[in-house]
């Protein structure tokens, strides 16, 4: 006890920072209930009546359910292994550019994506898509006699398009980081390889690889955490909310939005939202404990 | 040196140099179809090498100026108040989560990072910000959800200062009867300069580039839009710009140049965050090595 009064004026400094996470993190756990009830406006959280699990019966009743479950995990699927495949790689060839200068501009290069926003991003995406006055259509498929395609109609696409556009704007981050963790690697094991008679390519599976391990294990264990949750700008912006792309586009974020801001059906909505909170959390519990399993010192908690 | 591994840099290289292009093309797209005559536009589409210059896509905006400049004045403000604030709150809270005699830490740091586990979604967020608080159509539905503090943030923050702080520093401060805001203020704020200045910049841009809290909590003020919501809403509707009764443009009897006005406003919303980047650019990675490679 008289170490928690030694220590007052630190809790003190805490206070408010814990109070924050305990309204924006904590306090809305309450609304979860609001996936078992039939939500009024009129009568709020609390007192909007029981309907035990008929919003989710009637979630899974839907063809929805089955597209936004399918495409978020997919689609994450997709991202975090052609992510971090192309990221590793982008790393390894970062490590071979001897010269700093060169090797920085790269590097600042390659982050310009992150920086942009979602929103200004859909605007490049229509720059190259438009039907009418898109790169695409007008500067590539004409010359080459090729009909025009109409990007915003055919969910055939969008799959590519999302998957090359997620990555376009990621890959710079997850590259620096992978190339941070090779740079850290002790260079006399490359010297003993050499010395082993390897050459480059067995150099990198025999030393590079083994070494990004950890960063890859901790980085995708991250990701599969967050496997239910998809990044809202991707789907909504670049698609620019059409619907006739839902087939492809829609994700569990995107329906509890429209559910909720655009429909006014809060029901299913809730239901999807708790669903992917519930099934996020066990996701990255269970994929911790797989780590702790195989690899101890990599797991998160 | 083996021939293979010659091949292997030339290789690397050339990859690398591929990838610069693709990440700074799109850009030069922007910009180029923002200052491509109208007419061009509708014959030739956007393109990297315009048929014919104009510049009024630009004169066009600068007649809607009073809009697009009251959304860069949001902007402005929300970054500003919103990273400063952050940077505070990380910095009271990874502080002291990083002296190990804090009694209660790890529960402490427990509550903290659990948040990344598991949260309640976006509906019950929205209808506690909302019906609640009442934060819809304000500034504060702009500043106060999600962004103001995060546990990632206060991860690399503590990471930080239990790596980079000396405990006998601190000590010696105590004995000699400083109290811990003194603490604080004079000696571990002066020597955290690289972390402050790289949560400064992941939550400055993270508030910069923000659209979410505008697109769910203001419905009605749209006055208080910033510039990615501005973006937002003309992406679908080139008329939310309109403003007839100051529109001289239109009055002159020009054509409303909506295709060229589109790219212009983007690389409107886009060019300070290039002007800056350079300048933070050795920040912003270390700041990604930092969270990633330590966290």
């Amino acid at each position: 006890m008289r170490e928690v009064r030694r220590h007052l004026p630190l809790y003190a400094m805490m206070l408010p920072g814990l109070l924050y996470i305990l309204i924006n993190n904590y306090l809305p756990l309450i609304g979860l209930q609001i996936a078992f009830k039939k939500f009024n406006y009129a009568l709020g959280v609390f007192s909007s009546h029981w309907v035990g699990l008929k919003n989710f019966t009637f979630l899974i009743k839907t063809s929805d359910a089955w597209v936004i479950f399918r495409n978020t995990l997919g689609y994450n699927a997709l991202f975090i292994v052609l992510g971090t495949i192309f990221s590793i790689a982008i790393a390894i060839f970062l490590n071979e550019i001897r010269q700093r200068a060169i090797r920085q501009v790269y590097q600042t290069a390659i982050l310009v994506p992150f920086l942009i926003s979602y929103v200004v991003v859909s605007y490049i995406a229509f720059a190259f898509l438009s039907p009418t006055n898109g790169t695409i259509n007008n500067s590539i498929l004409r010359p080459l006699g090729l009909p025009a395609v109409s990007w915003y109609t055919e969910p055939a696409y969008w799959p590519y398009i999302l998957v090359i556009v997620n990555i376009w704007k990621t890959f710079g981050y997850s590259s620096i980081i992978y190339f941070a963790t090779i740079v850290g690697i002790d260079k006399t094991l490359y010297e003993a390889a050499y010395v082993d008679g390897a050459n480059t390519r067995e150099q990198i599976r025999y030393v590079t690889l083994p070494m990004l391990k950890p960063a890859v294990i901790t980085l995708t264990l991250l990701s599969i955490g967050r496997i239910f949750y998809s990044d809202f700008g991707l789907f909504y912006q670049v698609p620019m909310n059409t619907g006739l792309l839902y087939q492809a586009t829609n994700t569990i974020d995107t329906y509890v939005y429209r559910g909720l801001l655009e429909l006014n059906d809060i029901g299913r909505s809730s239901a999807a939202g708790f669903m992917q909170s519930v099934l996020g959390f066990l996701m990255v519990f269970s994929a911790n404990e797989i780590v702790k399993k195989i690899e101890k010192d990599n797991a998160l908690f | 040196m083996d021939s293979s591994s010659k091949f292997f840099r030339l290789l690397s290289h050339a990859i690398l140099l591929a990838l610069t292009l693709c990440c700074v093309m799109p850009l030069v797209l922007l910009i180029m179809s923002s200052i491509t005559s109208e007419r061009s536009l509708v014959a030739y589409g956007y393109s990297l090498f315009p048929k014919e210059f104009s510049l009024d896509a630009y004169r066009y905006l600068w007649t809607s100026r009073d809009k697009i400049l009251r959304a860069y004045g949001m902007t402005i403000f929300v970054t500003t108040v919103g990273t400063l604030i952050n940077v505070a709150l990380t910095t009271l809270i990874a502080y002291p989560l990083s002296r190990k005699t804090l009694p209660g830490r790890n529960a402490i740091a427990f509550f903290i990072f659990f948040t990344m586990l598991f949260n309640g979604g976006m509906i019950p967020s929205y209808l506690m910000w909302t019906q609640y608080f009442h934060i819809k159509d304000t500034v504060f539905g702009l500043i106060v959800p999600t962004l103001l503090l995060n546990a990632f943030q206060v991860i690399i923050m503590r990471t930080y200062f239990s790596t980079n702080l000396p405990v006998e520093i601190i000590e010696a401060a105590k004995i000699d009867g400083a109290g811990e805001f003194n603490i604080l203020a004079k000696i571990v704020l002066p020597l955290s300069t690289p972390i402050i200045t790289t949560v400064a910049l992941l939550s400055g841009l993270a508030y910069w580039n923000d659209w979410l809290n505008g697109l769910y909590y203001l419905i009605e003020r749209t006055d208080l839009f910033t510039i990615q919501n501005l973006l937002n809403r003309i992406i679908a509707n080139a008329d939310f710009l309109n403003n007839n009764q100051n529109n001289q443009f239109l009055s002159m009897g020009f054509t409303v140049p909506s295709i060229g006005v589109r790219m212009a406003i983007a690389v409107i919303a886009l060019i300070p965050i290039l002007v800056v980047y350079p300048i933070f650019q050795r920040g912003f990675v270390k700041g990604i090595v930092v969270g990633g490679v330590k966290g």
